[in-house]
């Protein structure tokens, strides 16, 4: 895009030239300035997406970073929205945001790569026929562990009540819906059930469990698996690829009570001015090139078909939980807003995280 | 200048700024903690004392005690360790007294995050400190350093410790030179010097930098969460968490209410001792 | 005697400015890491020296810091300073030092949320320059703290002397109070700066959306889900060397202004 001209001749005319292009783009630009924002994780996205995406269809697009659903969350319900374009968040926090009115529906006609998802991913629980969501990634969570230093574990409780040998050498994630879903899970109850016997029974058993803890961690956990500092881990699935990556004698399981199938995905807000330009980047980052690039880089299952089915096979020797099917993965219960029991919820995450 | 001029310059733009910026917002935050949450998590102007009575749960209580007790230690042990530091600032040429100080606050213009993460290298079981003990054969065993109260108040002290050396070089720098010579001429021994002249003196710059430590380490949740790897619940992640997870802006308000009233409450029993200490002048 | 308790004081600073620096050390280390990891050490490389040179992201937020910064804390001293001498020389109340502590005090999630709120009320468009609003709310509260401190051993009557020898209000401020609470001043300034560089929540609460309101805080929080990466020590070491290369001249340049 920018020529660089040393000939003193020719530099005139480049300016000139440069200044017609301009003068015409803002012509043009009435249709074509338009600019949309997107609120995403850092990292989580192509590089490149944003350019890319500006090139294909004239719309620019500005990134803003989130570290949590939790914030992002908090942001867009104390502002309105305003600003924000496009969002990616978890499917339980979407739901929160379509419950609330601040997110926009989605017209299907805008994004005709919606074709490109698994049929499964056509009707989650969360949002079925994918009404104000559009579903990027997902998957498990379950145990990451070194396979070195332990036999493969086969059940939730043994992270929960580790055997003498793994005392002190357990993480679990603190974030309070994965916190208690485990719990939930080795119970034998829903991971959206509030009621007060099933809190409860989780809180005596993470209490305990707190107890045999290295430590809670929901952003390193993967690295003191790499270090032999733990020796299992809670893990989301994507991350325990991480290790795997660093450390081949790391593996993933989901125990036999099973895991809860988390989605993550994109919503257009309600206050954003420009729907039309948030559809078509919804229906950009669902092509299969972006969905490629998300399965290759970040090691996440991605509910593109188009995308999973061009993945290089080595991909999934390397990162075997990168082959599960759809059918199985919506075996999972998903995890969904909690309305009303959000408050007993709360409370009882706090007693745990306060036990000493 | 009238008086009354003086005074609208002075404070004027200064309680301006906080009235509309602080007090005005902050206000209406907390008129939320007399209505319920929503389902979704907004607000249902449904009026209700609910959330005060949620608020006297021993619960709570105990976690403003523990995160008290954790920020009151780090607050003593911050200022025996800035106070000698403040005042050989000081006791150094004149001209280089500013460039000394901003050395100290200069490895906080970095991120608190990865000076985290560093500490997280130093304090692991095979970390530095362990190697470097165990290499000196001081040591069989490593020490278990991190994911523990220690690490949170190693953690605590040295992220905020240079604001209390600031607090205690602004008030010991105005010593006047002369009473402590006069103090030394009436043949008075360095100790009495410093403990009935210097001091004293000194007292503001010591209450001011104990409470900024403790504010800040009693609503801290990075360290607590990283250093403490999250087994102790502070004040600051209890209120972040009802605001942002349990989305119950209510009740987080309320706690908050709660907590700035307590605060409010050490403050001003501070500021009484504290006068009090700086009355004890041996001059003036 | 005097001379073994001033050495002992010595030591006492260098140990001090050690346990400060060593872990910096460890963090300048890590950003030569080879492997994207915060905590393991893998071998040495420099790639994230040249990562940190293309990606555009962490050097605009680094840029949008430092102007959050710079501003938030000239304005915060000044008019900190202001109300510190105005509550110190003529009123003072237990209500307006109560005012005067509740930046402090009220938790940051609490004021970050309260100041969206309000920003959204208003119907006000947000951008860097909301955050700089936000953050001199509690960057006036320490300064005054700082402040005060310096005025609580200060002797008024030299102020009435000035006064009664014929100066004008603003020649008494300038010539003699102001050289006499410098150090303090300064301190607050430095505080402010430091509580603003690092400050994240009311940051990202208050900040407009998309990359030109970013700041480093919330670029740096926003990539633990992914990595924090050694770029950001890389970042982190380069600053270090800046400011302590600016500090190193400004001192040999040996300007007697805040010498008193």
């Amino acid at each position: 895009m920018t020529n660089k001209f040393t000939n003193s001749f020719r530099l005139p005319f480049a300016w000139l030239t440069a200044g017609a292009a301009c003068a015409l783009s803002a012509f043009a630009g009435a249709a074509q300035a338009e600019k949309i924002v997107i609120s995403n994780w850092d990292g989580y996205m192509p590089p490149d997406l944003l350019e890319n995406f500006t090139m294909e269809t004239g719309i620019e697009a500005e990134l803003s970073v989130h570290g949590t659903n939790e914030e992002i969350m908090g942001k867009v319900v104390a502002g309105g929205g305003k600003g924000y374009d496009v969002l990616f968040v978890s499917s339980p926090f979407a739901e929160a945001l379509n419950n609330l009115g601040l997110v926009a529906a989605i017209d299907h006609d805008k994004v005709p790569n919606a074709s490109n998802l698994y049929d499964e991913a056509k009707e989650l629980a969360h949002d079925p026929g994918n009404n104000y969501s559009m579903p990027y990634a997902w998957g498990t969570t379950g145990l990451c562990y070194r396979s070195d230093l332990m036999p493969e574990p086969t059940s939730w409780n043994d992270l929960l009540k580790p055997s003498d040998d793994l005392k002190g050498k357990v993480t679990m994630l603190s974030t309070d819906r994965w916190l208690m879903g485990a719990a939930a899970l080795a119970l034998g109850k829903s991971l959206n059930d509030t009621s007060d016997e099933t809190l409860a029974a989780a809180k005596d058993l993470l209490v305990a469990a707190k107890q045999d803890l290295l430590a809670y961690d929901d952003a390193t956990f993967y690295l003191k698996l790499v270090s032999g500092e733990a020796t299992m881990v809670h893990a989301w699935d994507g991350w325990c690829n991480y290790g795997i990556g660093e450390n081949a004698d790391i593996k993933y399981t989901i125990p036999s009570e099973g895991s809860d199938l988390w989605v993550d995905a994109l919503v257009i807000a309600d206050a954003s001015e420009n729907k039309d330009a948030a559809h078509a980047f919804v229906n950009y980052v669902l092509g299969a090139d972006v969905g490629v690039w998300v399965a290759s880089n970040i090691l996440y299952k991605t509910p593109n078909k188009a995308a999973m089915e061009a993945l290089d096979p080595s991909l999934i020797e390397t990162f075997p939980n990168m082959g599960m099917s759809p059918a199985d993965l919506t075996k999972y219960e998903q995890l969904r807003d909690l309305g009303n029991g959000q408050k007993p919820f709360a409370r009882t995450v706090t007693e745990i995280m306060a036990a000493q | 200048m009238t008086n009354r001029l003086k005074s609208v310059i002075l404070l004027g733009p200064g309680l301006g700024w906080l009235a509309l910026l602080m007090v005005v917002p902050c206000g209406l935050i907390f008129t939320y903690a007399f209505f319920e949450r929503g389902i979704y998590g907004g607000i249902d102007h449904v009026f209700t004392f609910e959330n005060f009575v949620r608020a006297t749960d021993p619960l709570y209580l105990g976690i403003f005690l523990r995160s008290a007790k954790i920020a009151f230690l780090t607050t003593i042990i911050a200022i025996l360790i800035a106070y000698p530091a403040a005042y050989a600032i000081t006791l150094a040429p004149r001209r280089w007294q500013t460039g000394l100080l901003i050395l100290v606050i200069l490895p906080f213009w970095s991120n608190y995050l990865i000076r985290t993460y560093a500490w997280i290298v130093m304090l692991n079981r095979e970390g530095l400190i362990n190697n470097t003990l165990q290499g000196a054969g001081l040591i069989d065993e490593p020490l278990s350093l991190l994911y523990n109260n220690f690490a949170v108040i190693v953690g605590l002290v040295y992220n905020y410790t240079p604001f209390v050396v600031l607090a205690i070089y602004s008030s010991l720098n105005r010593i006047n030179v002369e009473t402590i010579e006069a103090s030394e001429d009436l043949g008075a021994p360095a100790w009495t010097t410093f403990h009935r002249v210097i001091l004293p003196q000194t007292v503001p710059g010591i209450a001011a930098g104990g409470v900024f430590v403790f504010v800040l380490s009693i609503g801290n949740f990075i360290t607590p969460d990283l250093l403490g790897g999250g087994r102790l619940q502070m004040v600051g992640n209890l209120i972040y968490d009802q605001f942002l997870s349990a989305r119950d802006w209510p009740f987080g308000a309320t706690l908050s209410m709660f907590l700035i009233a307590i605060m409010m409450g050490l403050l001003f029993a501070q500021a009484v001792l504290a006068n009090r200490a700086a009355g004890q002048r041996g001059q003036d | 005697m005097r001379d073994r308790s001033n050495m002992g004081l010595k030591l006492h600073l260098v140990l001090f400015y050690t346990f400060l620096y060593v872990p910096i050390l460890v963090l300048m280390a890590l950003s030569f890491n080879r492997a994207g990891l915060p905590t393991v050490w893998t071998g040495f490389s420099l790639e994230w020296y040249g990562k940190l040179f293309t990606a555009d992201p962490i050097l605009s937020a680094a840029r949008n810091t430092l102007i959050v910064a710079l501003i938030s804390t000239v304005l915060a001293t000044i008019f900190g300073t202001l109300l510190a001498v105005g509550v110190e020389t003529r009123h003072n109340s237990s209500v307006l030092d109560a005012v005067l502590f509740a930046p402090m005090i009220i938790p940051d999630i609490v004021l970050a949320i309260a100041l969206l709120s309000f920003f959204t009320l208003l119907n006000m468009t947000l951008g860097l320059h909301s955050i700089i609003l936000s953050h001199v709310v509690f960057n006036i509260a320490f300064v005054v703290a700082v402040v005060r401190t310096r005025m609580r051993n200060f002797d008024h009557s030299i102020l009435e002397a000035s006064a009664d020898l014929g100066a004008s209000e603003f020649t008494t401020f300038r010539r003699i109070l102001l050289p006499a609470i410098a150090p303090g001043v300064i301190a607050g300034a430095l505080l402010s700066f430091t509580l603003s560089v690092d400050e994240f929540i009311i940051a990202f609460f208050t900040a407009g959306a998309g990359q030109s309101s970013t700041t480093l805080p919330m670029q740096i929080y926003a990539m633990i889900r992914f990595g924090v990466t050694p770029e950001i020590n890389a970042m982190a070491t380069i600053v270090m060397f800046v400011s302590f290369t600016l500090v190193f001249f400004a001192q040999r340049t040996d300007k007697e202004v805040f010498s008193r």
